[in-house]
């Protein structure tokens, strides 16, 4: 705990309306989305109203050796924001505000704390879209999403987060504030900042603000899903569809314990003896180009054994859409803990990998169902049980760490989107080895000596 | 075994122990897609605003590591309108109103009710102006408000509003005038019609009896141009609603038994509503109030199947008579939640609006947003209930509409607040007035 005194000092330092100090506030501010890990308080909530009073808070924090942790919407499933260490979590919730959208140079400048979804409605007048879309659009925000390097269902064709963030200010452990990247397409200056902190998991700098590179929204677009009898058909249709050259928007997988659960929650006309079913979206700025991509992704489709259907109408897609967008919800409403992994495998070994958390499964008598970005090879295979019942969770820890091994097996990685966090750290070193492990911890140290920057996460400190 | 019997009856509600909330706190898997609709985060954007956060709340009571009597519970306990926005777009649907009343139902037993409307109405430093405002007869509310005849409503004179300003009752403040003769007493208990085609029964509900009674009468009128007969027993009273929000489960238990038997003695096949909380109390809240109750249970679930909102009933049940006489004005609809979320009525006053010649309907860009009125929370969070009301009252403006229309006479209230202070001054009006008046027109 805080002493007194500091408290004071950081409460005349922001403001009062910028500050929460009571348990139950505090309260609110000791979890995030991920489910099965410790829960603390933080010892005080700290809301900035911009980045010169974040760099007051991060000199303030230094002299008296006080963690921070940065939070954005707290959606993040790798507890990324829970204040393991106490200290001060610095929360971007007021720091909301869209700087600038530029639609002759296709950029926005927004603060860390802008929903990304709040973007995409003020970009969308201009006829522009900003790509990334994590199943939390419209809570997520730009700030913590970049610290995630956060993914979504349109990545196959779009990219990631990483792919549109032109430039950045942020500051620094040390209470440095730089500024990098900006709007030019091309920008060669120095090391690649932006790559150095996407991903970072705020562990490495407070990002204050973002430049975000802008598309034209596709004009056309075709929705149509596959039911396939086997995994394997369903896993050579992605590799057929890639084969073909076409690379649609969407890609997405669904095994058969998903398929089952999401029909009866939703009701809607799923295809429920399939062992797998595909959600594809092909798009583009021509109706000849989508035109002649659906042709192939049917012919795929059909080539391999696939149940065919195609949305005709907006309603027609958006119910296909909605199957989707339930996999998750659906899977969770069976028991009171839901474990989302991330595991993600090159995109050739997606049929094994099904087959693999199909067979871990069984193996630990666990209700595991798996969906995902079939397209990119990024799949969730998801847990569901009760916290409350000692054995299944040991069994649940047992069947992830295999999920993991077995990823890694087949040429995979830990993290296709939801990073590592407090969650997966300790896998780490399965991945990266020991030297893997040494340049992360070079990098943080030479930014970070004090690990006061969301201690505990990602960053494996030496053992003392 | 058919009917429910005492055997199968719980012997207690969520209303009753916090603790048989547990399953429903279990739901809620933090995933934060409540954040994107909740009003109050919206304005105060901190977690403990959000819905995830109140869950965690209730679940720390109930796990005792945080108290019942902590002021900070208890504020974030009554910083809801259980507008039930979150639970719509809540991915494992939790119950979130159920948890919210729990925990108020909770605090009262542990607090006990003086405290807590003492606590409630701990930021009006006037509570007698508030009582003045909300409570005075029609005869005594001059001495309190002038009225503004252009708009037909009231505010209040300016020595009170100069005190009422902390909590909205400002000189802006714009308040329906409270009728001298409230609904009940102006119609006959029952109107007949020539051919009745059925007979229900109108519960009034509060708000249309002592506030709107012109609207009251409208769906009176409305229902007779339809060769329905229409029950209006006088003995029934509120639905409860305003006190279940603040946890008086004995109150409404009260209040429920006694209506059902009002309305069991009318022997009417329908019980129709002008007001989404009166509805969604029939259809939903009495029955689980009254879950272990061996008697009116059974009854209580009975009416929840009769229970129908005037829109409903007129497009679902009976074919409503087109209606022929022009009004030629730009209408937009607002969602009021407890129509939408709780009774799940959102088509049918749109189709209703758009039967009406002359009508231009025109949507907002969000019209299921709550308008921030949540009952006493306009009193109680006044700040946050205005920013609220502010952008959906610019939602309003941006249609270009003339008249917003509404199913809730507790919304109309807000909606004609804010389109004063923040709006076109448009005009505020229930739905089923403007049908009326085109039935009316038809005759000219
Ligand atoms: C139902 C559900 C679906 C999801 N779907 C997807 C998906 O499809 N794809 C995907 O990639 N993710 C997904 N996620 C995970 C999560 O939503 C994303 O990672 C999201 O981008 C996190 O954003 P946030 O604002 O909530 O960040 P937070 O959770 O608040 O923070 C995430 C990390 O960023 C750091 N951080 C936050 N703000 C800053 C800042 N200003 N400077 C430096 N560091 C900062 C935090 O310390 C933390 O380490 C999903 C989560 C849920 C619950
Ligand atoms: S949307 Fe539902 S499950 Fe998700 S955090 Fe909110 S209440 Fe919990
Ligand atoms: S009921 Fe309404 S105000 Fe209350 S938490 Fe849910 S969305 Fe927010």
């Amino acid at each position: 705990m805080l002493d007194k005194e500091i408290m004071e000092k950081l409460a005349a330092l922001v403001g009062q309306d910028n500050i929460l100090t009571g348990k139950m506030d505090r309260l609110t501010y000791s979890y995030d989305a991920t489910a099965d890990l410790p829960r603390q308080m933080p010892d005080v909530v700290v809301l900035p109203t911009d980045s010169n009073m974040v760099q007051a808070i991060v000199r303030f924090a230094r002299k008296h050796r006080i963690p921070i942790y940065p939070r954005g919407a707290g959606t993040n499933l790798s507890g990324g924001t829970v204040p393991i260490k106490q200290g001060i979590v610095l929360s971007f919730q007021k720091m909301n505000r869209i700087l600038d959208v530029d639609p002759a140079n296709l950029t926005a400048v927004v603060q860390p704390g802008v929903v990304i979804g709040a973007l995409n409605a003020a970009v969308a007048p201009h006829g522009l879209i900003y790509p990334p879309d994590p199943g939390t659009v419209a809570t997520a925000t730009m700030g913590g999403s970049a610290a995630e390097n956060s993914g979504g269902l349109r990545g196959l064709k779009y990219g990631v987060t990483k792919n549109y963030i032109m430039g950045m200010e942020v500051v620094l452990a040390n209470g440095d504030k730089v500024r990098f990247g900006g709007k030019t397409v091309k920008n060669v200056t120095a090391y690649d900042f932006a790559t150095l902190f996407i991903g970072s998991e705020g562990t490495l700098g407070i990002i204050t603000e973002l430049t975000a590179k802008l598309i034209p929204a596709p004009r056309f677009r075709r929705t149509m899903t596959g039911a396939f009898s086997t995994l394997a058909d369903a896993g050579n249709a992605v590799a057929g569809i890639i084969a073909a050259q076409v690379i649609p928007a969407t890609l997405e997988i669904m095994d058969r314990m998903t398929i089952q659960t999401v029909e009866n929650f939703a009701h809607i006309g799923l295809p429920t003896e399939a062992e797998a079913l595909l959600l594809i979206e092909v798009d583009g700025m021509s109706a000849d180009l989508v035109q002649a991509e659906t042709e192939a992704v049917i012919q795929v489709v059909r080539d391999n054994h696939g149940d065919l259907c195609t949305a005709e109408t907006d309603q027609e897609r958006d119910q296909l859409w909605t199957a989707r967008r339930n996999a998750l919800p659906a899977l969770a409403s069976l028991n009171n803990t839901v474990i989302l992994e991330d595991a993600t495998v090159p995109r050739s070994r997606i049929t094994d990998m099904l087959v693999a958390c199909e067979q871990i499964g069984k193996k630990y008598n666990l209700a595991l169902g798996t969906f995902g970005h079939a397209g990119d090879g990024n799949l969730h295979p998801t847990i569901l049980c009760d916290k409350h019942n000692k054995d299944e969770m040991a069994r649940m820890h047992q069947a992830v760490d295999e999920i993991f091994q077995v990823a890694l097996e087949f040429g995979g990685t830990l993290s296709g989107e939801h990073g590592i966090g407090m969650a997966k750290m300790r896998y780490l070193g399965n991945e990266l080895g020991e030297s893997g492990l040494n340049l992360i911890r070079t990098i943080k140290e030479s930014l970070d000596p004090d690990y006061l920057l969301n201690p505990g996460k990602m960053v494996p400190a030496h053992e003392v | 075994m058919t009917e429910t019997t005492t055997a199968t009856r719980p012997n207690k509600t969520y209303h009753d122990e916090l603790a048989i909330i547990r399953a429903e706190l279990d739901k809620c898997m933090k995933c934060g897609n409540c954040m994107a609709v909740c009003p109050v985060y919206g304005v105060e954007r901190k977690e403990a605003a959000v819905t995830r956060s109140k869950v965690a709340v209730a679940q720390a009571v109930l796990d005792g590591d945080l108290e019942l009597d902590d002021p900070e519970v208890y504020e974030m306990a009554f910083n809801c309108l259980v507008c039930k926005s979150c639970m719509i777009n809540c991915p494992t649907k939790v119950n979130f109103d159920r948890i919210m009343l729990a925990l108020r139902a909770a605090l009262v037993r542990k607090n006990g009710l003086p405290w807590l409307k003492k606590m409630i109405f701990s930021t009006l430093r006037h509570p007698k102006l508030f009582d003045a405002g909300m409570r005075l007869g029609a005869t005594m509310q001059s001495l309190v408000f002038r009225s503004e005849k252009e708009s037909r409503a009231i505010s209040p004179r300016s020595p009170f509003a100069l005190a009422g300003g902390a909590i909205g009752f400002d000189a802006e403040r714009k308040l329906p005038g409270l009728n001298s003769t409230p609904l009940r007493e102006q119609v006959p208990e029952v109107v007949r019609v020539t051919n009745p085609v059925a007979s229900v029964a109108f519960f009034t509900g509060d708000s249309l009896n002592y506030f709107y009674p012109e609207a009251g009468r409208d769906l009176i009128e409305v229902l007779t141009a339809n060769n329905i007969e229409v029950h209006i027993p006088k003995g029934q009273n509120c639905c409860g609603v305003p006190v279940l929000v603040h946890g008086d489960i004995d109150t409404v238990r009260t209040l429920a038994r006694n209506n059902i038997d009002i309305f069991e003695a009318t022997g009417c096949d329908y019980l129709i509503t002008g007001c989404g909380s009166c509805g969604g109390a029939w259809q939903h809240d009495y029955s689980e109030l009254l879950a272990n109750d061996p008697v009116y249970g059974p009854k209580a679930e009975k009416w929840a199947k009769q229970t129908y909102d005037i829109s409903t009933f007129l497009t679902r049940i009976i074919r409503l008579r087109a209606p022929q006489g022009r009004i030629d004005k730009v209408v937009t609809y607002h969602d009021s939640c407890h129509l939408k979320k709780s009774m799940g009525v959102a088509v049918e006053p749109r189709e209703i609006l758009r039967l009406i010649p002359g009508v231009t309907f025109r949507e907002m860009s969000a019209p299921d947003t709550c308008c921030g009125s949540g009952g006493s929370y306009v009193l109680t969070h006044f700040q946050t209930a205005s920013t609220i009301g502010r952008k959906k009252a610019e939602d309003i403006d941006r249609t270009g509409a003339e008249t917003v229309s509404v199913g809730c006479p507790a919304c109309m209230m807000q909606l004609l607040d804010n389109v004063h202070r923040f709006g076109a001054y448009q005009e505020v009006t229930h739905f089923i007035s403007l049908l009326a008046e085109s039935y009316r027109r038809e005759k000219n």
